[in-house]
C-alpha cells in the first residue's frame, strides 16, 4: 500500500521517493536562538517530524513573520519565507490557495500573530485555508528585548510597563475558537512526545490548525510555563485532553472536570464514586465549539493551574483553497477553458474599413 | 480632419429624410436634419436618477454607430446623496464625433437636467447657445428653493442666452406607461429612459442595442424591461413629433484606423490586460485585493473570469490583498494587488518585502484625490511620488503610466512584463478618470500581443551543485526564481539583508551597500522604449510633457495650437521609472518645458532633481480633468513670453 499516503490530508502533496530523516531538514545556517531557548527543543521536535508525512521536502514550505521564532524557516531545509511581521498568514494564504500541491506551515509568536498580525489570523482561521500554523507563545516579547506582550499577565513588569501592564491578556484559544477555527490544540515546548503527536493531528487535520506551544523565553520571562513543567506541580496543574476519554487530572487522576447542570460552565472538582460517571468525556469533534471553548477557558491566567494541554478541537469544514479550486474547475465546466480572443472583443463590435 | 478648436456648429442643412443607420423601430424622418462633426452631450440628475446608466447605454449607443468618443462620469461618493441637493448631483459627460477626438469635452453643447440641482450644478460649465432639456415637472417651489433658486429659472430669463427645452419627462413617462400596470414610483423611474430616446432621436443614435440591453438586464421582471422601452420608444416618439425639437442632428462615424473596435472603460481594459498577461506568460493569475473606489471594478471583472484559471481573493484588508498576491508569487503565480493612494500606503511594507525578495508583482493604483480618504470618486495623480519613494530604506520600484482608458490594456502588458523579466515589484499608476472613462478601442490580435517568459529556475545554478537563489543574470540583473515544488532548489528568503549571491543572512556592511545598489541598478536598467516626441515642423521651442490621463486633454490643447500656427513639441511618459533613456537630451532641446500635472508638481519635481531643467510645472487639484482650452491657453502663454523675451533682447 505503498501509494497511500501517510496523511490522507495530504493526499495532494507529492509523495516522497525515499525515506526521510530528521538530518534532511536541517540547513547549513547556524542557528541564532538565545543558548537555552524553547525554540530549540521544538526546531528539533519539527525536524524529527517531517519524514512522518511522507512528502516530497521540496512541497514543504514554512512561512514566518517577524520574531524570535520567526527565524524558524532558516533552519529548515524546506522552501521558506521570513516576512514581515503579523503578514504570514496573509502571505501564506495566497500561497496555499494557489498551489494545492504543498504543505504550508506557519511559523509565529504571541506578538507577532496576536498583535500586529490579529486581523490576519482570526480571518485565516475563519476561512479555513489550509496552513498549519504554530504559535510559540512565551507571551513577552523576545526580538525587541522584553516588553509585554498580548498574552502577558495583567500587572506584568517589564521595561515598557515599570509599574505593570495594564492590558488583559488574550486567551488565544478561546480566541481562535470564536474565530471559527477547525482546529485548535495547546502543547509545550519541553514535552517532545506530546508536541509531535499534536503536529500529527495537526497536520492531518484538512483546513487551518492553530497550535499553540508554550515556549520557554529564558532571557526575558524565564520559568513562565515552570508549573507545567514540573513534575510535582505538572500533576496538579497540566490537564491532558483525549478524545473520547474522561478528562481527569491530578495525582491518580482523582480531580476530574465537570458541566454545570444549570450553567453550563466547566469546573474540576474531585472525582469520588457518585460523581465519576459525571466526568466530562473529551469530544474534540464536537460540532457545536461551547465545551471547546469552556476547556479553553479552564485555565487560571496567572497560576496557570488546570490549563488543559492536547487538541482541543478537531472539526470538518469545507477547505478555502479547495472550494476556490472547486470554482475555477465549475466555471470551466460551465463555459468551457476562456477563450481570450472572445474575451477581448466583447458583444459589442464594429467594423471600420 | 476637423480640428477641435471650434465649437461645434452644424455645418450644412444636410439632407432631408431617413438616414442610413437607425434601428429597426425607428420611424421614418418627417424633420429637417443637420450635420455636426461633434456633440458634447452631459447628463445630470439625482445620483438615483439612473443618469449613470443613461450615459452608458448612449455610449454604447454612439460606439456602435461608429463615432469616436471619450466618456466622463461624475458621481458623489455617497450611494444616495440626500435627493434633490447639488451634492447629489451624478452626471456623465459623453463627447463624440466623426474624427478622432482626445477627451471628453471642455463644455457641453446639451445638458440634460433632470431637477433644478442638476441645472444649477452644471449651469457655469454651459457656452452661451447651448441647449438645455429640463425634467420641468422636478421644477418645484420646494425642490427650487432646495439648491437656492429664489425664482424659477425656467420662467425668469435667467437661461436666456441658452436653449431651454422645457419638457415635463415624469408626466410623459407616467403618460406612455399608464397602460403598463406599473405603480406609480415604479413607472417613474423609466424617466431617465424617456431622456435617452429622446437624445437618442435628437443624434441619430442606433435603438436596437438598448432595447436588447434593457430586455437582458430585466429578463427577470419583463413588465419593466417592456416598460423601459416602452419609456424609451416615447422619448424617441417625442422628438420626432413635438414642435419644440425642430431639427436633429447627424454626427457620422469618424474615419478611425481600420479594423474591429469596441468602446472599453480603463479598469476594464486593465482588467483584460491582467488576463492576457496570464495568458501570455502561462502564469495563474492571483489577484489579492480590498475593495476600494475606484479600483474595486477590476476585482469585480477578474472574479468572473475563473474560467481563465484566474483566483480572485477578497482579503480582510489591503496589507492581507498584497501579501497573498506576493505568497501567490512566491509560489510561482502572476501576483496582483488593485487599489488606491490609501491602499498602497498600507501595502508599503509588504511591497517593501517584493523589493527585497525580488519576487514578480503588481501593485495597480487607481489614484484619486488625497491626502486620506480624500475624493474618492474623482480623479488625482497625486501619487507618483508615493509609488516612487513610498517605503521604508531605498526600495525602487518600476513605475508604468497609461495615458487613456484602452491604453490601460497595453500597461497592465507591460507592467507584468517587467515584473517577471526583472522579479520586482511593479507599480501601475491610473486614476480615477481613465479607470471610468471610456473610448473606441482597436481589438488587438491576441497572436501579436507580446509574450513573457517567466524562465524559472529549474536547477542547481553553481559548479558544485548548490542553488545560489541570489545568482543574478548579468544582463538584467534578476535573480532566479524558484518555485516550491522544484526539487534541489528548496531555499529560505526574507526581508533581512541577503548576502549577494547565496541569499544567506548579511549584516556585512559592505555586502548591504552592494546589495542596495545593485537593487538600484537592475531598475535603473529596465529596458523601456525611448521617449516619442510629436514636433512635425520641428520648428518648436517649447515642450509640453505629461504622464498619465493628461495625454488627451494636452493633446487637444497642442492640436488647437498648432490649427492656429503656433510651434509646440508634445511627449508624453508611460515609463515614470525608470525614465526613457533620451529623456535627458529631449529636455534639453527645448527652451521651455511644461508639465501639466494634477497634483501640486510631482513629475516636475523628480525632472528638476534628475535632469536639472527647469521645467515648469502647470497644476490642477480639482477632481476633475484638465479641460483642453485650459491647457491651449498656458501653452499658448509660454510661448508668448519666449517670443516677448526675443523682442526684449
Amino acid at each position: 500500500m505503498s501509494d497511500q499516503h501517510a496523511f490522507p490530508s495530504l493526499s495532494l502533496v507529492p509523495k516522497a521517493q525515499a525515506a526521510q530523516s530528521a538530518k534532511d531538514f536541517k540547513t547549513d545556517q547556524e542557528v541564532r536562538w538565545c543558548p537555552g531557548c524553547g525554540d530549540y527543543a521544538i526546531l528539533a521536535a519539527v525536524q524529527a517530524f517531517m519524514p512522518e508525512l511522507g512528502i516530497r521536502r521540496e512541497n514543504t514550505v514554512f512561512v514566518s513573520g517577524i520574531g524570535c521564532s520567526s527565524r524558524f524557516p532558516y533552519y529548515m531545509n524546506t522552501y521558506g519565507m521570513h516576512s514581515i511581521h503579523g503578514r504570514a498568514p496573509a502571505i501564506a494564504t495566497g500561497l496555499a490557495a494557489s498551489r494545492a500541491d504543498l504543505s504550508v506551515w506557519v511559523v509565529t509568536g504571541d506578538g507577532d500573530a496576536l498583535s500586529i498580525g490579529g486581523n490576519h489570523l482570526i480571518h485565516a482561521l475563519r476561512r479555513n485555508v489550509n496552513l498549519k500554523i504554530l504559535l510559540f507563545n512565551n507571551r513577552i516579547y523576545g526580538l525587541t528585548k522584553g516588553q509585554y506582550s498580548p498574552t502577558s499577565e495583567l500587572g506584568k513588569i517589564t521595561k515598557s510597563t515599570p509599574m505593570g501592564s495594564l492590558d488583559a491578556p488574550f486567551n488565544p484559544l478561546s480566541l481562535a475558537i470564536g474565530a471559527e477555527a477547525t482546529f485548535v490544540a495547546r502543547t509545550i515546548d519541553s514535552d517532545r512526545k506530546h508536541l509531535q503527536s499534536v503536529l500529527r493531528a495537526a497536520a492531518e487535520h484538512r483546513g487551518t490548525a492553530l497550535v499553540e506551544i508554550y515556549q520557554n523565553c529564558n532571557i526575558f520571562n524565564d520559568g513562565a510555563f515552570e508549573v507545567l513543567k514540573d513534575a510535582t506541580t505538572a500533576q496538579r496543574a497540566l490537564i491532558r485532553l483525549e478524545h473520547g476519554r474522561p478528562i481527569r487530572f491530578g495525582p491518580d487522576l482523582g480531580e476530574g472536570v465537570f458541566r454545570d447542570a444549570l450553567t453550563g460552565e466547566l469546573h474540576t472538582a474531585p472525582v469520588t464514586p457518585d460523581n465519576e460517571d459525571r466526568v466530562l468525556v473529551h469530544d474534540a469533534h464536537a460540532p457545536n465549539p461551547v465545551t471547546a471553548f469552556g476547556l479553553s477557558r479552564l485555565a487560571d491566567n496567572d497560576t496557570l493551574h488546570h490549563t488543559p494541554i492536547g487538541v482541543l478541537r478537531s472539526v470538518e469544514r469545507p477547505v478555502y483553497d479547495t472550494l476556490m479550486a472547486e470554482q475555477l474547475a465549475t466555471a470551466v465546466e460551465q463555459r468551457g477553458e476562456g477563450d481570450l480572443a472572445t474575451l477581448l472583443a466583447g458583444a459589442d463590435t464594429w467594423t471600420v474599413e | 480632419m476637423t480640428s477641435e478648436v471650434d465649437q461645434v456648429e452644424a455645418v450644412g442643412d444636410g439632407s432631408d429624410g431617413p438616414l442610413g443607420r437607425q434601428g429597426p423601430s425607428a420611424p421614418r424622418r418627417a424633420k429637417p436634419i443637420r450635420r455636426l462633426d461633434r456633440v458634447i452631450i452631459r447628463f445630470a440628475g439625482d445620483s438615483g436618477d439612473g443618469m449613470q446608466l443613461t450615459g452608458d447605454r448612449f455610449t454604447s449607443e454612439t460606439a456602435s454607430f461608429g463615432n469616436d468618443l471619450s466618456t466622463l462620469p461624475n458621481f458623489p461618493a455617497e450611494i444616495r446623496a440626500p435627493a434633490g441637493t447639488l451634492p447629489g448631483v451624478s452626471s456623465f459627460q459623453l463627447h463624440f464625433a466623426d474624427h478622432d477626438i482626445l477627451t471628453p469635452g471642455d463644455a457641453p453643447n446639451v445638458l440634460v437636467a433632470m431637477n433644478p440641482a442638476a441645472l444649477k450644478a452644471n449651469i457655469a460649465d454651459l457656452p452661451r447657445g447651448a441647449e438645455i432639456i429640463v425634467n420641468t415637472d422636478e421644477f418645484t417651489k420646494r425642490a427650487l428653493s432646495k439648491v437656492g433658486y429664489a425664482l424659477d429659472p425656467l420662467s425668469d430669463g435667467s437661461l436666456e442666452a441658452y436653449h431651454l427645452h422645457k419638457v415635463p419627462l415624469t408626466t410623459l413617462t407616467l403618460e406612455a406607461l399608464k397602460e403598463s400596470g406599473l405603480a406609480r414610483k415604479d413607472a417613474e423611474r423609466a424617466k431617465n429612459m424617456f431622456a435617452l430616446g429622446l437624445l437618442s432621436w435628437m443624434y441619430h443614435r442606433p435603438t436596437h442595442g438598448t432595447e436588447g440591453f434593457l430586455r437582458q438586464k430585466f429578463a427577470k421582471r419583463p413588465e419593466i424591461a417592456e416598460a423601459n422601452i416602452s419609456a424609451f420608444r416615447a422619448g424617441w416618439n417625442f422628438g420626432e413629433t413635438t414642435e419644440d425639437f425642430a431639427v436633429s442632428y447627424e454626427i457620422p462615424p469618424a474615419r478611425l484606423p481600420a479594423g474591429r473596435y469596441r468602446n472599453i472603460s480603463g479598469n476594464l481594459a486593465l482588467s483584460y490586460g491582467l488576463i492576457a498577461a496570464s495568458r501570455r506568460s502561462g502564469l495563474p493569475l492571483f489577484l489579492g485585493s480590498y475593495p476600494i473606489t475606484p479600483a474595486s471594478d477590476i476585482l469585480h471583472e477578474l472574479s468572473k473570469h475563473k474560467n481563465f484559471g484566474v483566483r480572485t481573493f477578497q482579503a480582510e484588508d489591503e496589507i492581507a490583498g498584497v501579501g497573498a498576491a506576493l505568497g501567490a508569487a512566491f509560489g510561482g503565480a502572476l501576483g496582483v494587488t488593485t487599489t488606491s493612494g490609501p491602499g498602497v500606503a498600507l501595502k508599503s511594507e509588504t511591497i517593501g518585502l517584493a523589493v527585497s525578495l525580488e519576487l514578480p508583482l503588481l501593485v495597480v493604483d487607481i489614484q484619486r484625490g488625497g491626502p486620506s480618504t480624500g475624493l474618492p470618486t474623482k480623479t488625482e495623480q497625486a501619487d507618483l511620488l508615493q509609488a516612487m519613494f513610498g517605503r521604508n530604506g531605498e526600495a525602487p520600484v518600476p513605475i508604468v503610466a497609461p495615458a487613456t482608458p484602452a491604453e490601460c490594456f497595453a500597461a497592465a502588458l507591460e507592467a507584468a512584463r517587467i515584473a517577471v523579466t526583472y522579479r520586482t515589484p511593479v507599480l501601475l499608476l491610473s486614476d480615477g478618470y481613465l479607470a471610468n472613462g471610456s473610448e473606441p478601442w482597436l481589438i488587438p490580435e491576441v497572436d501579436e500581443l507580446p509574450e513573457i517568459k517567466p524562465g524559472f529556475a529549474t536547477g542547481p545554478n553553481t559548479p558544485d551543485g548548490s542553488f545560489w537563489p541570489y545568482l543574478r543574470d548579468p544582463q538584467t540583473l534578476a535573480r532566479p526564481w524558484a518555485v516550491p515544488g522544484t526539487p534541489g532548489l528548496e531555499h529560505r528568503i526574507g526581508g533581512i539583508e541577503k548576502q549577494d549571491g547565496t541569499g544567506n543572512i548579511s549584516y556585512d556592511p559592505a555586502n548591504h551597500d552592494l546589495m542596495v545598489r545593485t537593487r538600484q541598478a537592475k531598475v535603473d536598467g529596465v529596458a523601456v522604449p525611448p521617449l516619442e516626441v510629436d514636433d512635425p515642423d520641428k520648428l518648436a521651442r517649447v515642450l509640453v510633457l505629461g504622464w498619465g490621463s493628461t495625454y488627451g486633454p494636452i493633446t487637444a490643447a497642442v492640436r488647437r495650437l498648432r490649427a492656429d500656427g503656433a510651434h509646440i513639441a508634445q511627449a508624453h511618459l508611460r515609463h515614470l521609472n525608470p525614465f526613457p533613456a533620451n529623456l535627458g537630451a529631449v529636455l534639453g532641446s527645448y527652451e521651455r518645458v511644461i508639465v501639466p500635472e494634477m497634483n501640486l508638481g510631482q513629475l516636475a519635481l523628480l525632472l528638476r532633481a534628475k535632469y536639472l531643467v527647469d521645467a515648469q510645472s502647470y497644476n490642477q487639484v480639482r477632481g476633475l480633468p484638465f479641460k483642453a482650452q485650459q491647457l491651449a491657453d498656458v501653452l499658448w502663454a509660454a510661448i508668448g513670453t519666449l517670443e516677448g523675451n526675443d523682442g526684449d533682447e
